[in-house]
């Protein structure tokens, strides 16, 4: 971009910048505290189902002995696949400077952040005994995959954050500055302390670009790791579906088109809502477009490989276990898994109409439904069908079938990342400021001046 | 088994708790005199009245012999399938020690058919104690383990009932409690026995546990005990000798599983299991009944 000569030009373009994308934080209507009453009430229903999980045990769920994980390691998987996509978008984009994804890597960021947060969450409302949580620091055992777990989530909850916050301070520095006669006081007080004292001169922006580029590095092999290593809590068993080598990589695939259709549906939320037509441009849903065509087909090619090989040999316990995905009880959900969630993004997006904000965000909510209805598939049906025959059990111990307090869970889950994502959206610009006036070639000493009125 | 003698003295006479329930009430002598062996290996006579029970060990020291295991042993169990007739004396008697409800099952009896046209048969199926368990390997807090006697236990003052166990063993050896267990209120204020995993908790992980608090005593397995057809064989690989359950006959370990060409269930898998078959062949009772179709693989 050129640099913009004029001072003045420089100003008012900032000005408007400003204007526009702290609009979402500035704005208060009906509208959104409807939202916000709508998510705080199904997150209730969803505490009190957990806490009739927690007065009767596990029993009100739908697992028993055999199929003895459900819906909420499913949704747990599902969790931790969308968050990948902040390291995908924040991270190796960025490193790969790819100018187009900038804008987007806070939205990202939110997604990442949120739904890793739920994801630990959830592992907590699955356990037995919730209230032994602290053993698994007290007598952790690090042979098994579940420590691993717990640990490169919490390292990437933490870097997430990290790559929000970092590039967060110019913005919440010149909100501090600019923002005072329009927001309550202890918004202002809130921006002032995290602010941390900005001055925005050189040596800081040097700081913030080389903790930045840091981090970025650093989520990379962490951001590889919390979905392989959460497809090892499966692969290190020997049951067939699991079993398998390539588990690790088919999950880290699934996860970036899962958390690609997340983005694009928040980005054009966003757009929407805040009226961010000229930040959130068609060229970025474009480019997203593409960008899950791509991971589509990568997601395709493991899945070839997951279902073709076994389905070649059809040894016995795989045999089963395929024979249900492929026209059993389970056929339903795996023919709209890999339809709905495969072969439509790919072969519609391959048209520029698709492409369009509308379209693309109607198809990536098809493709995110598609991707929870994989997880679902994924963990389940592998229960049902143990090596020895299932006998002298009660009927429901046979099949699995989730209870509405699983269900009053599991939408806890997802209203809870929503309510995290909406209040960092009415706190903090969902663009970052001052990386998009750099953009727009406005010299960055323009940004710590105070506005003259 | 004859060398467990030495702990069967005392403490494994007053075990039972009529006789506990009955002497606490009795201050003065009552002339019935009762004949104990002592840990010493001599024989006495007490005064039933003063009878007293046995110090429980304090949690902490229950759970820290229970994870050592007994010294020196090497527990085995030989199934013969061909003597097994689904009598379900064995599902009882286990039920009933492991304070279990009815669903649940340490050791459960399958009806099995290898392949389309060969002979259904009956299959007794407890915890494998494989001696390359899949479910203490992922356990994240070590709740689960394997002691050097070879039994692979439970400690369920720490299981946090992540259930990734249950997945993990192939032989779908665990169960879960998912309500509250049977007989909750009775046993509320006991103390916790890791070798018996009783009372049971709500919230944590169960499974066949070769019952370890009776070998300590000296007895063999319940469900051992429990069959009225001889099917089970369980004692020490070290001693190369196993004891029947009906029969109470000893063999030799290597010869019996030699001579009857045993097997181990799912042996491609690597688990290596505790517990030997020896196949359903010159079977002693027919097969009775259907065949369950459905998930059989």
């Amino acid at each position: 971009m050129e640099k913009i000569e004029s001072s003045a030009d420089s100003r008012k373009m900032l000005d408007k910048i400003t204007f526009d994308l702290t609009r979402s934080i500035v704005k208060k209507d009906e509208l959104t505290r409807f939202w916000f009453f709508i998510l705080i009430m199904f997150a209730g229903v969803g505490v009190w189902g957990w806490i009739v999980q927690i007065k009767t045990g596990l029993g009100v769920t739908g697992m028993r002995d055999y199929v003895s994980w459900g819906m909420y390691i499913a949704n747990f998987v599902f969790f931790v696949a969308v968050s990948l996509i902040g390291f995908l978008i924040s991270s190796a984009l960025h490193l790969l400077k790819i100018k187009w994804a900038k804008p987007i890597s806070r939205v990202a960021e939110q997604v990442a952040i949120a739904f890793v947060a739920l994801a630990g969450i959830i592992i907590v409302m699955d356990m037995g005994r919730p209230d032994r949580f602290l053993n698994i620091f007290l007598h952790g055992r690090f042979a098994s995959p579940i420590i691993w777990d717990v640990t490169v989530i919490t390292t990437y909850l933490t870097i997430s954050v990290l790559l929000f916050y970092i590039p967060l301070i110019p913005d919440l520095a010149l909100m501090r500055d600019r923002m005072g006669h329009e927001l309550p006081k202890w918004k202002m007080k809130l921006y002032t302390v995290l602010a941390l004292g900005w001055k925005g001169n050189a040596e800081q922006y040097k700081t913030i670009y080389h903790a930045l580029r840091v981090l970025m590095l650093l989520i990379i092999p962490v951001g590889l790791s919390i979905h392989t290593v959460t497809s090892w809590l499966f692969a290190a068993t020997l049951r067939s579906g699991w079993d398998t080598a390539i588990l690790g990589p088919y999950f880290v695939a699934g996860a970036f088109v899962a958390g690609t259709a997340a983005v694009i549906v928040v980005m054009y939320v966003y757009r929407l809502r805040f009226g961010l037509k000229e930040y959130f441009e068609d060229l970025h849903f474009d480019y997203m477009g593409k960008l899950l065509v791509f991971v589509c087909l990568v997601y395709l090619y493991f899945n070839i490989n997951e279902y073709l090989v076994p389905g070649y040999k059809m040894k016995a316990a795989d045999g089963i276990h395929l024979k249900e995905l492929f026209e059993g009880n389970f056929s339903v959900m795996f023919w709209i898994a890999q339809g709905a969630g495969l072969v439509l993004p790919i072969v519609l997006l391959l048209f520029n109409y698709f492409r369009k904000p509308l379209p693309i965000a109607i198809i990536s909510s098809v493709v995110l439904i598609s991707a929870w209805v994989k997880r679902y598939i994924i963990v389940i049906p592998t229960l049902e069908h143990p090596f020895l025959p299932v006998q002298n059990v009660p009927e429901n111990f046979h099949d699995y079938a989730p209870t509405s307090i699983e269900v009053m869970i599991t939408i806890f889950s997802f209203v809870s990342a929503l309510i995290i994502i909406s209040v960092l959206a009415k706190l903090f610009p969902v663009i970052t400021i001052w990386e998009y006036a750099e953009d727009k070639g406005i010299d960055k000493k323009y940004l710590s001046e105070k506005p003259i009125n | 088994m004859k060398t467990l003698g030495a702990s069967v003295g005392v403490a494994g006479v007053i075990g039972s708790s009529a006789l506990l329930n009955s002497c606490a009430k009795i201050e003065a002598n009552t002339g019935d005199k009762i004949k104990l062996l002592t840990s010493s290996g001599e024989l006495v006579e007490v005064d039933k009245a003063q009878l007293k029970p046995a110090d429980m060990p304090s949690l902490t020291e229950n759970q820290k012999r229970g994870r050592q295991g007994l010294p020196g042993k090497s527990w085995v169990m030989v199934i013969d399938l061909s003597k097994c007739r689904n009598a379900r004396e064995c599902m009882k008697a286990c039920q009933k020690h492991h304070q279990l409800r009815p669903e649940q099952h340490h050791i459960n009896v399958l009806q099995m058919q290898d392949a389309e046209h060969t002979a259904p048969y009956y299959m007794p199926k407890p915890c494998q104690h494989c001696d390359n368990p899949p479910c203490t390997k992922v356990c994240p807090v070590n709740a689960t383990f394997k002691r050097d006697d070879g039994i692979v236990l439970i400690d369920n003052e720490r299981c946090i009932g992540c259930r990734f166990c249950i997945a993990a063993c192939p032989y779908s050896a665990r169960v879960f409690n998912w309500f509250e267990p049977r007989d909750a209120e009775k046993y509320a204020g006991v103390t916790y026995n890791i070798e018996a995993n009783v009372p049971q908790k709500r919230g944590t992980i169960s499974k066949c546990l070769f019952s370890a608090d009776r070998l300590r005593d000296g007895k063999l397995p319940s469900c051992v005990s429990a069959c009225p057809n001889g099917v089970y064989w369980f004692g020490d690989r070290n001693e190369d000798a196993v004891t029947n359950g009906t029969t109470k006959e000893t063999t030799n370990f290597s010869k019996l599983i030699k001579d009857n060409a045993a097997y181990t269930l799912m042996e491609e898998l690597g688990t290596k299991p505790r517990v030997y078959y020896l196949p359903p062949k010159d079977r002693a009772f027919p097969f009775q009944g259907e065949i369950e179709q459905e998930h059989k693989s």
